[in-house]
């Protein structure tokens, strides 16, 4: 056989059938739902009179809606919140499949809840109605967002009728430098490639400064890459990544590891295979990096100036330009950095790891939330919330005045009650700075963990690496 | 289902790159678990201002396109989350077809499973169109599905991509599940071989 990439083993050892030369049908290990894309297709199901094949490869998280304000037990006030919340339990229930439902301890955001539960492995496909489940690949499984028709579908045949994607590579050697993280790559790779740059393409990262990233890191770059429109992200998995599911999957008998490390030592692209498109970079020109417009590749280093229409190479991305600046109230060729803001935002499934809170609690330890900033730290899950305050962290972030909240997406999206007022200027570890996403007229910076601790104890956009280094 | 072989009327133009789909359905309509009254949500901070009057400089509100049903947008068009009310929202409004220079992946996806046509063309014809939809408000344009063609008034006709399969789930319908269950057998002796192969994916 031909020299394969790791997305065709992927996809080869879960095809059931071949449909066309496009499409085939592929085999979903594991299913993930959340409230508000799920509704619609357990509905279409019951009208149709058909069941849940598999009930137990799905798993369902109340994540979008939920309020995280710190009270126990967590109440949902809104009634069309609490609608889907009870609607979710309602057809979990009725067929059979584990839900983590707001007082659950493992609530929480499902892209940090499945891995943290050792639920993803290499080899495996995971689907989820939800465009950030690109968060998979980061352990070498293939992950990618479906719509609510294809939830039912996947719901009633445990397979998707999956159009194949093109294949990208994106290779990044050297070291990743002082006060960058995987979030300034993903920023920084976005912004060079553009919003579409990966559409249509499975992206493989490689190179040396993926591979000394830890596990977290590279979910939070697998995670993003949807922002350049890619379909699916790929790390081929390596000690780092076996290490990380021996310690979260420790029901995996020693017998059964040695012959899944066996087949997983396969999962990487052949020497000779072939990619329809590659790019290559230098680490060595990674900087903390900020957004300051309405698209995720509106991003510039953070000693940098916001760019004026000259650097724009098409009439369109000038009109963007344009059009971003006069929404975010910004001008082009004045600095990023001193850009006052209101609010600061940690968490998301991009950001709202433990290693994303260990990162901000080292910076602001003994420093105190600048006047007038509200600043708020969601964990991904109720296990990075206990992780946190089990080390400390909580009350490091609480002494320095953040509100210390309960688990779930929260301002990432805003679809619960932590929403931005109009132009309010948000320093946020998310993943999307689109107009309104975070409250109508609210005006979003994406930046990296480090960098929003940075912003919250100066009250302006600031380089981490300014700061005085933090107290180990 | 209904043949759907020709979509003949207006074009609004709406010409936004990467115009995501959090803008086409905020999220305030997305708290609901069916699919109803999502048109009053579509483009809703576009078409109205803080006070929730209509904003008299946005096309959506122009008496001139108000029988508009072909969607003329940017590149990138759907791009960011997966909520599959962003296409509802737009049928619902009354478009049953969407033309621009690319389409985002997952957004493509849930279009095809709504039999919302997606016509991609080259930037410069959607220039075009744009243009003649600005100048000649009501102008009317002529899908053909079957040829994959789109004719303007002025005689200019532009040929557009689509595959085999998503042609026939636009033209035809399709009821997808009940054709995968077809290979209901299929799916079963693939099941015992995966399983047994790869004893880790199975995790719960």
């Amino acid at each position: 056989m031909s020299d394969r990439t790791l997305y065709d083993k992927l996809v080869d050892s879960h095809t059931v059938l071949q449909i066309d030369e496009h499409n085939v049908l592929l085999y979903a290990d594991l299913h993930l739902m959340n409230e508000y894309t799920s509704p619609q297709a357990f509905s279409a199901l019951d009208a149709r009179g058909r069941e849940v094949r598999r009930p137990r490869q799905q798993l369902a998280v109340v994540s979008h809606i939920i309020p995280t304000h710190a009270e126990s037990p967590r109440v949902i006030r809104d009634a069309a919140s609490l609608m889907q919340a009870t609607n979710l339990a309602r057809n979990c229930e009725r067929a059979g499949i584990r839900l983590f439902a707001a007082n659950d301890p493992l609530q929480g955001i499902e892209h940090i809840v499945a891995p943290e539960l050792g639920l993803i492995r290499p080899g495996m496909v995971v689907l989820c109605g939800d465009s950030h489940t690109t968060t998979y690949g980061a352990l070498g499984a293939l992950g990618f967002g479906i719509g609510t028709s294809e939830v039912e579908h996947v719901l009633a045949t445990q397979t998707l009728v999956y159009r194949l994607a093109r294949t990208m590579r994106i290779t990044i050697d050297g070291a990743l430098p002082y006060g960058t993280s995987s979030k300034d790559i993903i920023l920084w790779v976005i912004s060079k490639i553009g919003a579409q740059g990966a559409r249509g393409y499975a992206v493989e990262f490689a190179g040396s400064t993926i591979g000394s990233l830890s596990a977290e890191a590279r979910m939070t770059l697998c995670n993003m890459t949807v922002e350049a429109g890619a379909r699916a992200a790929l790390i081929a998995p390596d000690a780092i990544t076996f290490e990380y599911v021996r310690a979260h999957a420790p029901s995996i008998e020693d017998s059964a590891w040695q012959d899944a490390l066996e087949s997983w030592r396969g999962l990487h692209s052949d020497a000779g295979a072939r990619f329809d498109a590659e790019h290559r970079f230098d680490a060595q020109h990674i900087a903390p990096f900020v957004t300051w417009g309405t698209s995720p590749d509106q991003a510039v280093a953070i000693d940098e100036p916001i760019p004026d229409e000259s650097a724009q190479t098409t009439p369109e991305a000038a009109a963007s330009l344009r059009r971003a600046l006069e929404y975010m109230g910004l001008a082009s060729n004045r600095p990023i950095a001193g850009t006052p803001i209101d609010r600061v935002f940690v968490g998301s499934c991009t950001n709202g790891r433990i290693e994303d809170l260990r990162t901000v609690a080292a910076i602001v330890r003994g420093k105190r939330v600048a006047p007038g900033v509200r600043a708020m730290v969601v964990p991904g899950s109720g296990s990075v919330r206990r992780a946190a305050e089990r080390e400390g962290i909580a009350k490091t972030l609480i002494d320095a005045g953040f509100e210390w909240r309960e688990p779930g997406c929260s301002m990432c999206l805003a679809m619960n009650d932590d929403v931005l007022g109009a132009s309010e200027r948000c320093a946020s570890t998310t993943n999307r700075n689109f107009e309104g996403r975070q409250g109508r007229g609210g005006r979003t910076h994406l930046m990296s963990p480090a960098m929003a601790a940075a912003a919250a104890i100066t009250g302006r956009i600031t380089d981490v690496r300014t700061l005085e280094a933090p107290t180990p | 289902m209904t043949r759907l072989t020709t979509i003949q009327g207006s074009a609004l133009p709406l010409p936004i790159d990467n115009l995501d789909t959090d803008q086409i359905m905020p999220k305030q309509f997305l708290r609901v678990i069916d699919k109803a009254g999502l048109a009053d949500g579509l483009l809703y901070d576009l078409r109205f201002d803080d006070q929730g009057a209509p904003r008299a400089d946005c096309v959506l509100n122009q008496r001139a396109y108000a029988n508009a049903c072909i969607l003329i947008g940017g590149a990138n068009f759907g791009c960011g989350s997966s909520r599959e009310h962003a296409v509802w929202g737009l049928q619902q409004y009354g478009f049953q077809a969407v033309i621009a220079p690319s389409f985002a992946e997952i957004f493509y996806s849930n279009a095809m499973n709504n039999r919302l046509l997606l016509v991609q063309l080259e930037r410069e014809a959607i220039d075009a169109l744009t243009r003649s939809a600005i100048e000649s408000p009501g102008a009317s344009l002529s899908i053909d599905l079957e040829q994959q063609t789109v004719s303007s008034a002025s005689g200019e006709r532009y040929a557009y991509p689509i595959g085999a399969r998503h042609k026939r789930m636009v033209i035809d319908g399709m009821d997808t599940v009940d054709l995968t269950l077809d290979s209901l057998a299929a799916i079963e002796a693939f099941e015992r071989s995966h399983f047994v192969r790869h004893p880790w994916a199975r995790v719960m």
